[in-house]
């Protein structure tokens, strides 16, 4: 789960990294304990929100009111700002970089750190950015933060304050199971203190039932996948017009790609998972129909989970509830026959092989 | 021969009494694994399928001599299943159990490298060496004993391509199962390594998807260490940045983990790859 920036910066204060004075405003009055000038800035869980317009500066009260009317309700790339974080303006000596998240390959924290703060870290080069792994068996050392607050080339002082923040955010990462902690950018400021401007933290959705003071905002997600998450199916919405169900995350994604060869696209990605349970897959055809996708392409393997099962599990809902749009399907593992019986029965289309299904699907959708 | 896993395996299995524990024991059995153990804190004294249940897995090794654990313990107990058995010196684990935070991921792999012990998953199928044994809840009809070696990041993608293979008659040495999470305690190039030593495996068969570097870093491992034949299915070339497919692991964050990247890295190590995942026994068949 991404945390807006506000909600990181309550962390941070937690952890005792200085964050700007600063509060969510909502009208006039919200400004009242703010020194202006102040800078006003959308909260959402995307990048890029200061180019869309997302963050302004304002000199007085007037000029805050304003701003604010402006940046509430705006869309930034599809989300809607409805909250808005104003606070006061801090002077910059310096700016760096920092983050830790998660190295996928060495499986490892890794801490990423460059004096080059303030920009899209994607646009920094290489040689700019320093790395410095951490063994999670025995946590962040001083070594480990020797070596890489040396290499930003900071003075004595300002050394010892950014290796402060490393062991704090490294502290924040690992107690908040986060799979992302940055801070950019952390200043220097005039006085030699250090602050964290801005704030990405994301956490670890499989462990969020351990972080109980964190509320759920799930501002990612669309109304049915949110939907979905609730009743436990693996859902995503895409921008095609074909609804694949098939069981398994893997299996489910070569069916989208399938399609794709035949020029088609899918419009929703629902994961069945290894059920067979008829009401696990009722839930899924009725947040399938609610998603509206000009066909479905119903794609299983049977393994362990009987092809029939299933199969009797969508004719009963297909009988029961009707559908309104075309059904293709390939079946294939245990007990492929009788549940291709049973789907014809309930007036759907069978495919034999991946690729006729898949194109059928395609070529019913429109080819888009 | 086979990687991982053989005859010798005396496999212990955490969280045996509950649903999936004593359906997968049965299938097990069935398939010819030595199951010997099983352990469900509190109900010491019961049995599975004839398999008696410890309270503790160090009871479960001091009695049957297992050497091996199968964990299927709900997320939030996984961390705590897999140290026992790494201190109760068991060699290899196979952790089936999705969802497990990856901070406990990150702890419990590093723990199993130090006490020098296999570790296959999380959220993973198990492995199979057909003819030898099972560990895990891969379906046992789909296999066939023979020459190929594969490794997957899927599940279900995965039987779909094993039964494809046994269709045209090509059996496998070992089908291993990795996981779909960001970390899993057995990666592309330890099979890959494994596979390449396998006196009986004679080609690769590598099941990726979208999410981290773990084709980029294969397809690295190919050129520099493997002569045997490779093929590959990578899923999601056509999944959007930002939206996790499914799988933990399956996610193209900053403009990392793409389909295409990984593609392309296959094909310059010269590996050979399946534009569906059914065409992958079509291209072994034409090798052999």
């Amino acid at each position: 789960m991404k945390l807006f920036e506000y909600r990181g910066k309550e962390l941070f204060d937690k952890y005792g990294i200085s964050v700007p004075k600063g509060n969510l405003v909502k009208n006039e009055r919200d400004f009242s304990g703010l020194i202006f000038p102040i800078v006003l800035k959308a909260q959402v869980p995307i990048g890029g929100r200061g180019k869309a317009g997302g963050i302004k500066k304002a000199k007085n009260l007037k000029e805050g009111k304003e701003n604010l009317d402006q940046i509430m309700g705006m869309d930034i790339r599809g989300y809607k700002v409805g909250k808005v974080l104003a606070e006061e303006t801090a002077n910059i000596k310096k700016e760096l970089y920092l983050s830790i998240s998660l190295d996928r390959s060495k499986r490892m924290p890794l801490i990423m750190a460059s004096a080059e703060g303030g920009m899209d870290i994607e646009s920094v080069p290489d040689d700019k950015i320093f790395k410095e792994w951490v063994s999670p068996l025995i946590g962040i050392q001083s070594f480990n933060i020797r070596n890489i607050v040396s290499k930003l080339s900071f003075g004595k002082e300002e050394s010892k304050e950014i290796a402060k923040v490393l062991s704090k955010i490294y502290r924040l990462f690992r107690q908040y199971d986060c799979e992302l902690v940055e801070i950019n950018p952390l200043i220097i400021t005039n006085d030699g203190g250090v602050m964290a401007i801005d704030s990405k933290i994301t956490i670890n959705d499989d462990a969020m039932y351990r972080h109980t003071d964190i509320e759920p905002e799930l501002v990612e997600l669309t109304p049915l996948e949110k939907d979905a998450k609730d009743k436990g199916i693996s859902f995503v919405q895409l921008g095609g017009n074909i609804g694949v169900i098939a069981n398994g995350a893997g299996l489910t994604m070569a069916t989208l790609d399938a399609l794709n060869h035949f020029k088609g696209e899918g419009g929703v990605f629902l994961d069945l998972g290894g059920t067979d349970d008829p009401e696990k897959v009722k839930q899924a055809f009725e947040l399938m129909k609610k998603a509206n996708p000009k066909v479905i392409f119903l794609n299983l393997f049977g393994g362990i989970t009987k092809c029939d099962t299933v199969a009797t599990g969508v004719k009963a809902v297909i009988t029961k509830e009707g559908i309104n749009c075309p059904v293709v399907t390939r079946i294939k593992g245990m007990r492929e026959d009788e549940a291709k019986e049973i789907l014809k029965d309930a007036g759907l289309i069978t495919a034999t092989t991946l690729q006729d299904a898949a194109q059928r699907s395609s070529n019913l959708a429109g080819g888009k | 021969m086979s990687i991982f896993v053989d005859k010798s395996n005396k496999v212990l299995v955490q969280g045996a009494t509950g649903h999936q524990g004593v359906f997968h024991i049965g299938e097990m059995l069935n398939f010819g694994t030595k199951v010997v153990a099983g352990v469900t804190p509190g109900k010491a004294g019961q049995n599975v399928n004839g398999v008696p249940i410890f309270d503790s897995v160090q009871e479960g090794v001091d009695k049957t001599d297992a050497n091996t654990s199968l964990v299927l313990v709900p997320a939030r107990f996984a961390k705590d299943a897999v140290f026992e058995a790494l201190d109760a010196g068991v060699k290899t684990i196979v952790v089936i159990t999705e969802n497990i935070p990856f901070h406990d991921a990150m702890e419990f792999v590093h723990y199993a490298k130090y006490k020098d012990a296999v570790l296959i998953g999380p959220n993973c199928p198990g492995i199979a060496s057909p003819g030898k044994t099972k560990i895990g809840i891969l379906p046992g009809s789909i296999f066939s004993e023979g020459d190929v070696g594969v490794a997957s990041r899927s599940g279900t993608l995965t039987y779909e391509i094993v039964n494809s293979l046994k269709e045209k008659g090509i059996g496998q040495s070992t089908c291993v199962g990795l996981g779909g999470d960001p970390i899993t305690g057995t990666t592309f190039i330890e099979a890959l390594s494994a596979f390449e030593q396998d006196k009986e495996t004679k080609a690769i068969v590598l099941v990726g998807e979208i999410g981290g570097t773990a084709e980029e870093d294969a397809a690295e491992y190919i050129t520099n260490h493997v002569n045997k034949p490779v093929f590959a299915f990578i899923a999601g070339r056509t999944a959007p940045p930002g939206k996790r497919m499914g799988h933990a692991g399956a996610i193209i964050a900053r403009g990392k983990g793409t389909a295409e990247s990984k593609i392309k890295a296959f094909k310059k190590a010269g590996v050979q790859l399946a534009k569906f995942p059914t065409d992958i026994a079509d291209l072994v068949e034409q090798h052999i």
